[in-house]
């Protein structure tokens, strides 16, 4: 058992209302929080809590409620943040109530959904808050049987005295409970007693998301609320020169037609009514910046990468010397192409702007961005915005941004009106805020023997901003390591996308270990456990990832996939530390009727302690299905600005035939647990290429892969 | 605008509407029926899959002049109690990540498993490829379907 301290000032009871029960707030503040209210969703906001304020709450009748503070995208979070709270307090889990919290900058203290950071920021601070609670129950208990703290168990929302068979429900507590002191110090759980964590626990969503429920931003609906469509510039760098408005204002349901900064807005009662008016909407533009094409950024690459100006990110011993007494130098570059994220819910968002203060209700991974933006913009205090999130179909690092929810704040304070803005799919695609597009060179110096004794790597990117990891393996591995990156700044918007440049510097820097490593006459694998070895026994420079751990996941792929010793397959490896977490893929090709079939993906993960097995389970197969698809299919291209994919028809998303068996493993360490909704993806690509260099002997220095030569016909099957 | 009464869900429902507005958005704007997902409009992601006269069918593209002469259903409508086989499949399975997509890929299975209720994987494969998920839950979907299919035997 482990003693954990707890900061009193960050337990506060409330003062007990009509009805009593325990409320435990967590980081609490006096502002009462008000749950989402969404159309008729009624059931999920009644309760016979007449007032949520805490963080944690158990109600007389033993209903206990707990908030998620963090946007649910999909990541699971609003299943596996109570579970880890009702597991520390021994709650009938069967009982628990999740309700999605509202943005409270002062009660909680990390409401984004990024950087796969929610578990490990809130790992211990949610079991403290069970634990804290389940102790203040048991003191109580104590009390009320009059037998000792020692002699009582907790199980399923009771305290039990084994001794006299006697049992509390934690309802008939509570309102006790909130007179015990809180506690300065918990006792947390072993490992082993944990009886959620580490179980495969179904999402606490299931039956709102598959009976049709409103939940999503986009099932949000107020009586008296408008639809708005904006119309924005069609291409990156142009502005708007001409708007002629007045015959769409005059069509049916049309309410309003307005302009603002390069938008025009249109404004009416239906969806479609909106939608019509805008087909006949004329705007002429003209352009006030770059008008960049797809040619050009090929062209700015080959000068980025010849520049002068590169930033020196990292820099190990004496790369010139390695590079002029190498035996042989291998130099490879990789490119990718920008990529919209896609969410299947497009973007949109409510706004009420009101003279008392600013009402935001839609899908953000980041609400206090939202509020701190709408502020700004409107000129108000930050306390006059309120934000309610919605659950997130998808957030893929786009709701990252605020611009969608800043624009409907400003158009519903134009018209004075509640407002929702709608995006279509080409909105959406079309709009901005995509994955940069990067180019990379690697060079590396082998000896005589083949051992890596030098390693350059400069990254080049369009909007990239550092579009390397210049702490991340081979460095530590490599006595002379050059790390360099230059950035190109484009009208193209770009903003993170899910594992930000991982999900694509994984794919070159694997490739091309792969590469040097048949220079170097090693196995993939050998070769990586080699650097590993050396990176363990004399790191080089300062060391940001746990080689024990790379090494961990490294062998237990192999291991699993029976690496080298497969004869019908063949089989390309990658390893990849991001995001806290470490993962390794096999991927596997088999030729079927002369034509390469991915046909299955081992993965093996460490992240610790797995919290909810389902979850983390569809995190990796998810991760590994994304990094795919976009590797093989992905692909935005620009002409004069202007984005030349604009929806599903020319855009080329995975679908259910084209995703490959996937196997996963996790490792069992019992290191504190860290985040999986990025990790998983970036060692995809990399698998996949190295793989299908086996199966071909081609090598993929460019995605999407399928437009790569002799990549043209390559299939991908789980079930062929 | 004409007037159109639509038989959804086994109720009649009767809605002014211009006669090329497209099936999902009645469902969603006019008759609160949220379930139904707008996803790309053009029939090319699943999202709005509903019935009609009991074929999978995509409503972003259905024009609501051409809805009124079928039997729609929609998932509100596809059980009382969110107890259809496919949707118990589901809930077993734990398919549902963002859970967008979902209602429209259990409506595409259900429309599958009540003309076919033991599809091979290639039949599923073919009704099941014009349903994004963009969370990759793909596995899960085929799990589901065939486990629903052992509940319908």
């Amino acid at each position: 058992m482990t003693i954990q301290k707890t900061n009193r000032r960050n337990f506060l009871k409330l003062a007990a209302a009509a009805g009593g029960g325990l409320w435990l707030g967590f980081n609490w503040s006096s502002t009462d929080a008000t749950p989402i209210k969404i159309a008729t969703n009624a059931e999920a906001t009644s309760s016979a809590l007449i007032d949520f304020n805490g963080y944690l709450s158990i109600s007389p009748d033993g209903v206990i409620t707990i908030f998620s503070p963090n946007p649910e995208v999909g990541q699971n979070i609003k299943t596996t943040f109570p579970m880890i709270v009702a597991d520390e307090l021994d709650a009938d889990w069967a009982k628990v109530k999740v309700l999605q919290a509202p943005l409270d900058s002062t009660k909680f203290e990390r409401q984004v959904t990024g950087g796969s950071g929610a578990i490990p920021h809130s790992w211990e601070r949610l079991r403290k808050a069970g634990a804290t609670a389940r102790h203040m129950l048991v003191e109580a208990a104590s009390k009320k049987l009059n037998a000792s703290v020692s002699e009582l168990t907790t199980d399923k929302s009771f305290v039990i005295h084994a001794g006299s068979g006697r049992k509390l429900s934690y309802g008939e507590l509570a309102s006790e409970a909130m007179n015990v002191p809180v506690p300065t110090e918990v006792k947390l759980k072993d490992r082993k007693d944990f009886k959620l964590i580490g179980k495969l626990i179904p999402n606490v969503d299931n039956h709102e998301m598959i009976t049709g429920k409103p939940l999503y931003g986009l099932d949000f609906y107020r009586e008296g609320m408008l639809f708005a469509m904006i119309q924005r510039p069609t291409a990156f760098g142009m502005k708007i020169k001409t708007a002629d408005l007045t015959a769409i204002k005059a069509m049916p349901g049309i309410v309003d037609v307005v302009t603002f900064k390069n938008n025009v807005a249109i404004v009416g009662k239906s969806t479609w009514q909106v939608m019509k008016a805008r087909k006949k909407l004329k705007v002429d533009y003209e352009p006030e910046g770059k008008l960049e094409s797809t040619e050009d950024h090929n062209r700015i690459f080959k000068e980025l990468l010849e520049s002068k100006d590169a930033a020196v990110k990292r820099k190990d011993g004496d790369v010139d010397a390695a590079f002029s007494k190498a035996a042989k130098v291998i130099t490879r570059e990789y490119q990718c192409p920008f990529l919209p994220h896609n969410t299947m819910e497009p973007m949109n968002f409510f706004a009420h702007v009101r003279e008392d203060g600013v009402e935001l209700i839609g899908p953000t991974q980041t609400p206090d961005l939202a509020r701190t933006e709408t502020a700004k913009l409107l000129g108000i205090p930050p306390e006059k915005v309120t934000v309610n999130m919605t659950r997130l179909g998808g957030g893929f690092g786009r709701r990252l941004k605020a611009d969608y929810a800043t624009e409907a704040a400003e158009l519903s304070s134009i018209i004075k009106a509640p407002v929702k803005v709608i995006w279509t799919r080409e909105d959406d695609m079309m709009g901005g805020y995509y994955r940069p597009a990067v180019r990379y060179r690697f060079s590396a110096a082998l000896d005589d023997k083949g051992n890596m004794i030098g390693y350059k790597l400069r990254g080049a990117g369009i909007n990239a901003g550092n579009s390397t990891r210049e702490d991340n393996f081979p460095a530590g591995a490599v006595d002379n390591l050059l790390i360099e990156s230059i950035e190109h700044q484009s009208p193209i918007t770009s903003c993170p996308w899910r594992a930000p440049i991982t999900n694509f510097l994984a794919y070159a820097e694997q490739s091309f270990l792969d590469e040097v490593a048949g220079e170097a006459k090693q196995d993939p694998v050998q070769f990586r456990l080699n650097l590993l070895q050396k990176a363990k026994q004399s790191p080089v420079g300062a060391m940001k990832y746990d080689v024990d751990r790379m090494i961990g996941v490294t062998k237990l792929a192999a291991e699993k996939a029976n690496w080298g010793k497969k004869n019908d397959v063949f089989q390309g490896f990658s390893v990849y530390f991001s995001h806290r977490s470490y993962v390794a893929q096999v991927a596997e090709v088999a030729m079927v009727q002369g034509k390469p079939v991915l046909k299955k993906i081992f993965a093996a993960a460490d992240c610790g302690i797995v919290v909810n097995l389902s979850g983390s389970y569809q995190q990796v197969r998810g991760g590994i299905i994304d990094g795919l698809g976009h590797a093989m299919f992905g692909n935005l291209t620009f002409n004069a600005g202007a984005v030349q994919q604009n929806n599903f028809n020319n855009y080329r998303l995975i679908k259910f035939k084209e995703v490959p068996e996937i196997e996963v493993d996790f490792v069992d360490n019992g290191i504190d647990p860290t985040g999986l909704g990025e990790p998983a993806l970036p060692p995809t690509g990399g698998a996949v290429a190295n793989a299908l260099f086996k199966a071909t002997g081609k090598r993929i220095y460019e995605q999407p892969f399928i437009k790569q030569e002799g990549m043209g016909d390559v299939n991908i099957s789980r079930n062929l | 605008m004409a007037q159109y009464n639509l038989q959804i869900n086994n109720r009649t429902y009767t809605v002014d509407a211009e006669p090329d507005t497209p099936l999902l958005w009645i469902l969603r704007d006019n008759l609160g029926l949220v379930g139904t997902k707008y996803g790309c409009g053009i029939a090319q992601c699943g999202a709005c899959t509903v019935h009609s006269n009991g074929n999978a069918v995509r409503s972003c593209v259905l024009p609501v002049s051409a809805a009124a002469k079928s039997k729609i259903t929609t998932i509100e409508g596809l059980s009382e109690k969110g107890d259809h086989p496919v949707q118990q499949a589901w809930a077993e399975v734990d398919v549902p990540q963002c859970g967008y997509c979902q209602a429209g890929q259990i409506m595409s299975a259900a429309a599958l498993l009540s003309k076919n209720p033991e599809p091979t994987t290639a039949q599923i494969e073919t009704a099941m490829n014009g349903n994004i998920c963009r969370c990759g839950t793909y596995h899960r979907i085929q799990e589901a379907i065939v486990l629903a299919s052992s509940k319908i035997k």
